[in-house]
């Protein structure tokens, strides 16, 4: 290259820079590949609001939507409360399990939620946040679709939609049980 | 009423702001004043305009104005007075509006002071700094309106972020604005001397004192920044190495690195490119810092964003970039350094180190900064890049930086004989070799702090040198001490200021050492009556008391600290704020020049009957923001204007 | 007392001395981890609810809860490199603060070597033409300082 054009090279520089920056606008920052799909899915021993016993090896046998919420998180945790429920009551007698844990929050607050959306699928309180850890949870809401033997099949960040939750739950139940 | 008034105004300040840069430019190249002048008023009226907008905003905040939703966002009922002033520029919106201001207001100035001093350049120089008003007020108009309604009306608004609630609000940013803008100044003469073919040092002389404003701020809203993390946001740090943050430190760092390379262009004619180019780079760091704040690109603590505002600010950063390096590679036969050097050991090789440090930390900040991105650009991956990076990497370039800066001010120019750095250095060096024994005596094992405050004695060691030889020389001819050292301060107050910046800058170094090195902490449950101790500190925990504030739930736990004698009582706090998902923590204080002892609050009963609570002794931390005190009297010292007559 | 009471309020007085010990226990675990060294663990962990800040420093709640798990897992013995792969497991490698030093990751810490090196070769580059420069420099502006240290210079010399 001769020199007289070497010199261009120093506006050409800032191009891959820009390119680069402007890549930025198609990513999401907060959105990160969870490395537990495909793996078993760590066993948990909670208590439901009613101080019922709520274990994951329990379930085994059956498709759980494991749900993580809170009450502040608003709007996507609100907006999918009545979609979990909807689902639940229609997959309930098909092998379906939705769990809900609470995280980061007071009980009071997280009682209220549960009471407002009349939820009757089962919530337990992560009072330790080992659960979440467990989970590789960063934010809420944050769901897991878990197969019949124990493994994480999907992880979907953000409030779960009817057509979110259908696709999953219904690629799983159409698995054979052995 | 109000709004309309203040988006009419914001449109008609675009228009005359295109209208002023078209006409400069115009003057300036068919050589007519009258074009000129039209385009002086037009900046007038931008100003004043602007001026109303602000005005106006802040009326809408004073008056509960919830139809306008960027006050419904950021205020209710229940903020203090004085939060509702500061929180005008406390998002997005606002903050636009506080910078243009601000430009405008260095406009003026500009005008004021260079219509008849800088004739060939200045037309230019306003062109330019009108064009970057007129984008900002494009943001304002197009993107990010700030007076933007919201229909109906809420009854109350959803409040101010509660971590805005401190006087660090009033000060940080608009301290940190004046740096970011105020480099636009230096960038204008910059591309007025690219454009006109005058690339020699007129631009340089003209912009010296601009460069040092600018500089001063991007320092000063650097260090209330860490002011501000240190008291509010909890975590007993100053610095996060936050792609904000980092945002900020870029335009600092490359700023730095041209106020010293500008004084080998003026004394010796060398770097003209490099000057040029390092003024470039340090305008678009302050566009890519805004950029950044703004976009979402990459996650942050401080990232306010929304919409297609960050695509403006790319494109507009792409033009600026495109156009001035394109220019500088149109002009770069004249760029020719005049200057012939005997020496590799020389004050210009001092600088040029200088510089090759300075940059090279701010390459390295950009690239970790960007560096998610670019990860996920390529592989796919996410992956963070934050301050134990950021620490180990920049932390020898600094290093040899601070002994730079001890060996650059002394070392002669274009060649230093054997003389003369025996006779400048070989007091420092000694005195240097001599503290690090003593620190290491003193038990001081940390190698790293040893060779910094080893450095920090050797440059103090210059500086003492250099003054009271000169100080010396002055009583010779008769002088007495205070007169000979005020007089000489004044005669010599570029070269002092700078060696008084420079003692900041070591005070501050002192302080993050210490701070770094010698800090503890502990995090521990209390019963009431409990006590933890540390540091030879004893803090134990009196219960909790709770209090309703006018926007917010307050529960504070109060700890009585004592070291043999009682200290005091801290008041860690938690505030519940209706409007935010978790509550904010409040630390609570004891600050010394040796030591901080600093509480954080954490979980609690509901009984008071315990309390979870963050102990940190934090050493030498206040020597930060002495220092800062240091280099705004440096700057103030350097900025002076020259005494022709010897004093 | 019939034999009855004596077995009861002995299992009585023994259920709350179990009781007391446990929680005396409960409030005073055996410590055989410093503060210092769950620091230095969770100062290598990001906080996921805050974004830049350290698990170590983030006074959040999260950021608390993670410290505990820290805590508990020094405390069974467990490596400090063990519990950070414990969460790396669970979140992925951006859990970390600083990106691992092997496989792409190696690039950013490259990358302030290779600015430094460039730069002192464009510094290197740049002096070797400078004291090469044959051409007559032409008078540099007055320049106060190194005329004043010549100044100075001969007034200590020439002396008392």
């Amino acid at each position: 290259m001769t020199p007289r054009l070497l010199r261009w090279l120093i506006p050409l520089s800032a191009v891959p820079v820009l390119a680069l920056l402007a890549y930025g606008f198609r990513v999401n920052p907060r959105e990160a590949p969870s490395p537990l799909v495909g793996r078993p899915a760590a066993v948990f021993a909670l208590q439901t609001f009613e101080g019922a016993p709520l274990a994951l090896e329990a379930q085994r046998g059956k498709v759980v939507v494991l749900n993580f919420w809170a009450s502040w998180c608003y709007p996507a945790c609100y907006e999918e409360a009545p979609v979990l429920e909807r689902n639940w009551r229609a997959y309930r007698d098909r092998g379906v399990v939705v769990i809900g844990v609470d995280i980061q929050d007071t009980p009071e607050a997280a009682r209220k939620f549960v009471r407002d959306f009349s939820l009757s699928f089962p919530n337990a309180r992560d009072t330790t946040g080992r659960v979440s850890v467990d989970y590789g949870v960063y934010g809420v809401p944050e769901t897991f679709f878990i197969d019949r033997r124990g493994r994480i099949r999907a992880k979907h960040v953000g409030g779960v939609t009817d057509e979110t939750f259908r696709t999953n739950v219904e690629t799983l139940l159409a698995e054979p049980t052995g | 009423m109000i709004p309309e008034l203040g988006s009419a105004a914001a449109i008609v300040a675009l228009a005359l702001a295109l209208w002023g840069a078209a006409a400069a430019a115009a003057g300036a190249g068919t050589g007519r004043p009258a074009l000129v002048l039209s385009a002086q008023h037009a900046a007038l009226g931008v100003f004043v305009l602007v001026t109303a907008c602000f005005a106006l905003l802040s009326y809408a905040f004073l008056a509960f104005d919830f139809s306008v939703r960027y006050v419904a966002i950021n205020t209710n009922l229940g903020t203090p007075f004085y939060y509702r002033i500061t929180g005008v520029w406390g998002a997005l919106e606002g903050s636009i509006i506080l910078w243009t201001w601000l430009l405008a207001l260095y406009t003026l100035v500009v005008i004021l002071r260079h219509r008849e001093s800088a004739r060939e350049l200045y037309p230019w120089v306003l062109a330019v700094m009108l064009s970057v008003m007129a984008f900002f007020l494009l943001v304002i108009t197009v993107a990010a309106p700030p007076f933007a309604r919201l229909t109906p009306a809420p009854a109350d608004g959803r409040g101010l972020n509660p971590l805005l609630e401190d006087t660090g609000m009033i000060t940080h940013p608009v301290a940190l604005y004046l740096g970011f803008t105020g480099v636009t100044v230096p960038f204008a003469f910059a591309l007025a001397a690219l454009i006109t073919g005058r690339v020699g040092d007129a631009w340089i002389t003209l912009t010296r004192r601009w460069t040092i404003v600018a500089w001063y701020f991007l320092s000063l809203g650097l260090l209330i920044g860490g002011w501000w993390s240190y008291h509010v946001l909890g975590w007993g740090g100053y610095w996060a190495w936050d792609p904000v943050e980092n945002a900020a430190f870029m335009p600092w760092l490359t700023a730095t690195a041209f106020l010293h390379s500008v004084m080998v262009q003026e004394r010796r004619r060398m770097l003209k490119l490099w000057n040029l180019a390092l003024v470039i780079l340090t305008f678009g760091l302050t566009l890519f810092g805004t950029f950044l704040t703004r976009s979402g690109v990459i996650a942050s603590v401080h990232a306010f964003t929304q919409g297609t505002i960050g695509a403006f600010f790319l494109g507009f950063l792409a033009l600026v970039l495109l156009t001035a390096l394109g220019l500088l590679a149109w002009r770069w036969d004249a760029l020719g350094a005049q200057g012939e050097l005997d020496s590799v050991v020389s004050r210009e090789s001092a600088f040029l180190l200088n510089n090759v440090l300075l940059v090279a930390a701010a390459f390295t900040v950009f690239f970790g900064t960007v560096f998610p991105l670019l990860a996920e650009a390529v592989r796919g991956v996410k992956v963070s890049v934050g301050a134990p990076f950021f620490n180990q990497v920049n932390v020898p370039l600094f290093l040899a930086l601070i002994f730079l800066m001890g060996v650059g001010p002394l070392i002669a120019w274009r060649r230093a004989s054997p003389d003369n750095l025996r006779r400048n250095f070989l007091w420092p060096v000694a005195a240097g070799v001599a503290a690090a024994a003593f620190f290491w005596a003193l038990g001081v094992r940390s190698a790293l702090a040893v060779l910094t405050l080893t450095l920090t004695v050797f440059v103090a060691a210059t500086i003492a040198v250099d003054f009271s030889r000169a100080t010396r020389a002055r009583l010779r001819t008769g002088e007495r001490l205070l007169p000979a050292m005020g007089g000489l301060l004044r005669r010599h107050n570029r070269r002092y200021g700078g060696f008084v910046v420079h003692l900041g800058v070591l005070l501050v170094t002192l302080g993050v050492t210490g701070s770094q090195a010698w800090s503890v902490q502990t995090e521990t449950t209390l019963r009431r009556g409990e006590h933890a101790e540390l540091a030879g500190y004893r803090v134990r925990f009196d219960g909790l008391s709770a209090s309703e504030e006018s926007n917010h739930f307050k529960v504070a736990g109060a700890f009585t600290v004592s070291n043999g004698r009682v200290l005091g009582v801290l008041r860690p706090a938690k505030k519940f704020y209706p409007q935010e998902q978790s509550p904010i923590a409040g630390v609570d204080y004891r600050l010394g020049l040796r030591e901080d002892v600093y509480l954080v609050l954490g979980d609690f009963a509901r009984d008071g009957s315990h309390a979870t609570v963050k102990l940190q002794v934090n050493r030498l931390v206040s020597w930060i923001w002495i220092g800062g005190v240091v280099l705004t009297l440096g700057a103030g010292l350097a900025i002076l204007p020259e005494r022709k007559k010897p004093a | 007392m019939s034999a009855r009471g004596a077995a009861l309020g002995l299992a009585l007085a023994l259920a709350v001395a179990v009781a007391v010990a446990a929680g005396a226990a409960a409030q005073a675990p055996t410590r055989r981890v410093t503060e210092q060294q769950v620091h230095d663990v969770a100062a290598q962990l990001r906080c996921v609810v805050c974004q830049t800040l350290s698990v170590a420093d983030s006074p959040s709640e999260m950021a608390s809860q993670m410290r505990a798990i820290v805590r508990e897992r020094l405390e069974a013995g467990e490596p400090p490199e063990r519990v950070v792969q414990f969460f790396v497991d669970r979140y992925g490698e951006w859990i970390l603060l600083a990106p691992p030093r092997r496989g792409f990751t190696l690039l950013v810490w490259a990358a302030p070597v290779v600015a430094v090196a460039a730069g002192l070769l464009l510094a290197a580059v740049l002096l070797a033409r400078w004291t090469r420069r044959r051409r007559a420099a032409p008078a540099a502006p007055p320049v106060v300082d190194p005329a004043m240290q010549e100044r100075i210079r001969r007034e200590l010399e020439s002396g008392p």
